[in-house]
């Protein structure tokens, strides 16, 4: 494994509860993962298993509670505002909802403008040529670019938004989701422009999603969480045919096999995600784990590797 | 194919039909602005000239809106009311505006601000409009400027809760963390990405702030703490006539008409203002 551009070490973001002061929201609990440089590292989990938490913690758009996110030998935590911006630059996030992610009152230029403007990149007349440049590298005609985001449909907005991430020539992104939102035949075109620039532009991305079959086609590296914590990681092969958690066979069995006569071995779970106000004691998966006795609501299991590369956090060795 | 022609006429229509809009409003409101500007050279004399031989006499070729209860020209005194009922409107929607759209955007957007701030707010919202601006003028004497602070004190909450519903819910749009992520200043972000998208709540409330103020400028003349005793408003010209509206409706009616024609045409410039400057309306071909 080559050397991790970012290391997100005992991450923890928790969220008051309104009204209720001694109580939080455990929505990132413990999390530690890396994302070596020039790969793409996927975060699968659940809604409500702290994925999207993790990417805007690393951000900085949300406070983390404690722990340490080293980009570049850095740790972005414990810097200021005014020494973050200066590292804005190099980490950039694409939004699950291409609706909601451009502001409607503004054209497609003023908003790729305003990225290339805030880092004083491309100044003056190089700015309109500069942002055809960008328009035409995620694949949308540059004579547009007077338009105002509604004209577009959902998928060439997501390519604006790609745009404006990829304006300030980041070295980090984080893909929220990207393209959950997305018609499934646009949903391919969307990957693979993201496949295609992290490999042109040597970028190393955290793709946050729930559709595993997404992560398998792009992500090198796999993270899986439930509830705030890390389950499992693996390398993608290792992942998708030798998963040791039981909350990972569990997702992977849910996967819809596109296959005539496939009869699925499914493994379902019962009930809901429980609530991370009130996690359940010891490993937090056991109220909905088929094989969980009687140490799992007591030990914390912790994640321990099994093979390089491959960690999981179960203190059950035998599950079949 | 049928269908798109008739979306196309649909589409043409509305167009048609928001342009109509903006005219004539803009239309109605000029010519009432420029009827108060140039009131001396559209009117027969002065509007205080008694005549006490006509008293309430009805409309006539003489007198095209009759003459009041101390026999004076109700046209000519329309014509100058409208400065002080125009002029007190636009003025307190306008530092309505400024002062509420400042303060809803600060406590909207800085967390830090907003507990005192809303609770100020809240403070001035408590007290009944009018009470307010009654206790206000009384306390500081009636003038056209003291009237004008006292309704802009008065609707300068409700503008600014309004922004700040608005920037709450705009700030948290995944467009503003874009922003942020990029590293966009705080200043920029409410300036661009949160001021810009608060365009129509602001003209929908400043309209009806214009309107308001207007009426409650009537009321306080009413009650004796308007802006001047002396010089005519729709406001007191209504207020007037209330007790001889039995004898001489006319009295009460034109007035009327024009805080109500004047209300309508702002009404249609805000809504038609609203929609040019959508986007989303403005090219919906």
């Amino acid at each position: 494994m080559s050397k991790a551009l970012l290391r997100v070490e005992s991450l923890r973001t928790h969220f008051p509860v309104r009204g209720d002061r001694r109580r939080v929201v455990r929505a990132v609990d413990d999390v530690t993962f890396e994302v070596p440089a020039g790969r793409i590292v996927g975060l699968v989990g659940e809604s409500g298993s702290g994925k999207t938490t993790i990417g805007r913690s690393i951000l900085r758009l949300v406070q983390a509670t404690s722990g340490r996110v080293i980009f570049d030998g850095t740790d972005l935590l414990a810097l200021s505002e005014r020494e973050m911006r200066g590292f804005r630059r190099q980490l950039q996030i694409i939004f699950q909802d291409p609706f909601s992610s451009l502001n409607p009152r503004m054209t497609v230029a003023e908003i790729i403008g305003e990225a290339l403007l805030t880092h004083d990149l491309a100044p003056g007349k190089s700015r309109r040529p500069r942002t055809a440049e960008l328009l035409e590298r995620v694949g949308l005609d540059a004579a547009q670019m007077d338009r105002y985001p509604h004209e577009f449909s959902g998928g060439q907005r997501q390519r604006i938004g790609i745009a404006r991430a990829i304006a300030v020539e980041p070295q980090f992104i984080v893909a929220d989701e990207a393209v959950s939102a997305l018609d499934v035949s646009v949903q391919a075109q969307v990957l693979n422009l993201l496949l295609d620039l992290q490999q042109a532009l040597g970028l190393t991305m955290l793709f946050i999603a729930h559709d595993l079959a997404v992560v398998e086609y792009l992500c090198d590296d796999v993270v899986v969480l439930y509830l705030g914590r890390v389950m499992e990681r693996a390398p993608r092969e290792r992942l998708y045919t030798g998963a040791r958690h039981p909350y990972t066979k569990a997702l992977l069995s849910a996967v819809p096999v596109p296959e005539l006569g496939h009869i699925r071995d499914r493994m379902l779970l019962k009930g809901d995600i429980p609530s991370p106000i009130d996690p359940p004691s010891g490993c937090v998966f056991r109220t909905r784990c088929p094989y969980a006795i009687g140490d799992c609501a007591s030990v914390v299991p912790p994640l321990v590797e099994v093979a390089p590369g491959h960690a999981k956090a179960c203190i059950r060795d035998d599950v079949p | 194919m049928t269908t798109a022609i008739l979306s196309g006429l649909r589409v043409g229509f509305a167009h048609a039909m928001r342009r109509s809009t903006l005219t004539i409003g803009l239309t109605v409101l000029a010519v009432f602005v420029l009827a108060a500007i140039f009131a001396p050279l559209l009117t027969p004399g002065p509007p205080d000239v008694l005549d006490i031989g006509r008293r309430m006499r009805p409309p006539s070729s003489d007198h095209w809106m009759g003459t009041d209860e101390f026999g004076r020209d109700v046209y000519t005194r329309l014509v100058y009311g409208g400065r002080l009922s125009l002029g007190i409107g636009a003025m307190t929607a306008f530092f309505s505006a400024i002062f509420g759209v400042t303060l809803g955007l600060l406590a909207g957007f800085f967390p830090v601000l907003d507990r005192t701030l809303s609770r100020v707010i809240d403070a001035m919202m408590a007290f009944p409009d009018i009470l307010l601006a009654i206790a206000l003028v009384a306390a500081l004497n009636p003038s056209v400027a003291n009237v004008v602070l006292a309704l802009t004190v008065v609707y300068t909450p409700r503008i600014a809760r309004t922004v700040r519903a608005s920037t709450l819910v705009i700030r948290e749009l995944p467009y503003v963390e874009a922003a942020r992520a990029l590293g966009v200043s705080s200043g920029r972000i409410l300036r661009v990405h949160v001021l810009r998208n608060l365009v129509s709540p602001i003209i929908v409330q400043g309209t009806f702030v214009f309107a308001y103020a207007m009426l409650a400028e009537a009321s306080l003349s009413f009650l004796g703490v308007g802006a001047s005793p002396e010089r005519p408003s729709w406001g007191t010209m209504i207020s007037a006539a209330r007790s001889y509206y039995r004898q001489a409706d006319w009295l009460a009616l034109y007035p009327g008409l024009a805080i109500m024609i004047a209300v309508l045409s702002l009404q249609m410039v805000g809504d038609a203002l609203r929609d040019v400057l959508d986007p989303k309306l403005r090219r919906s071909v």
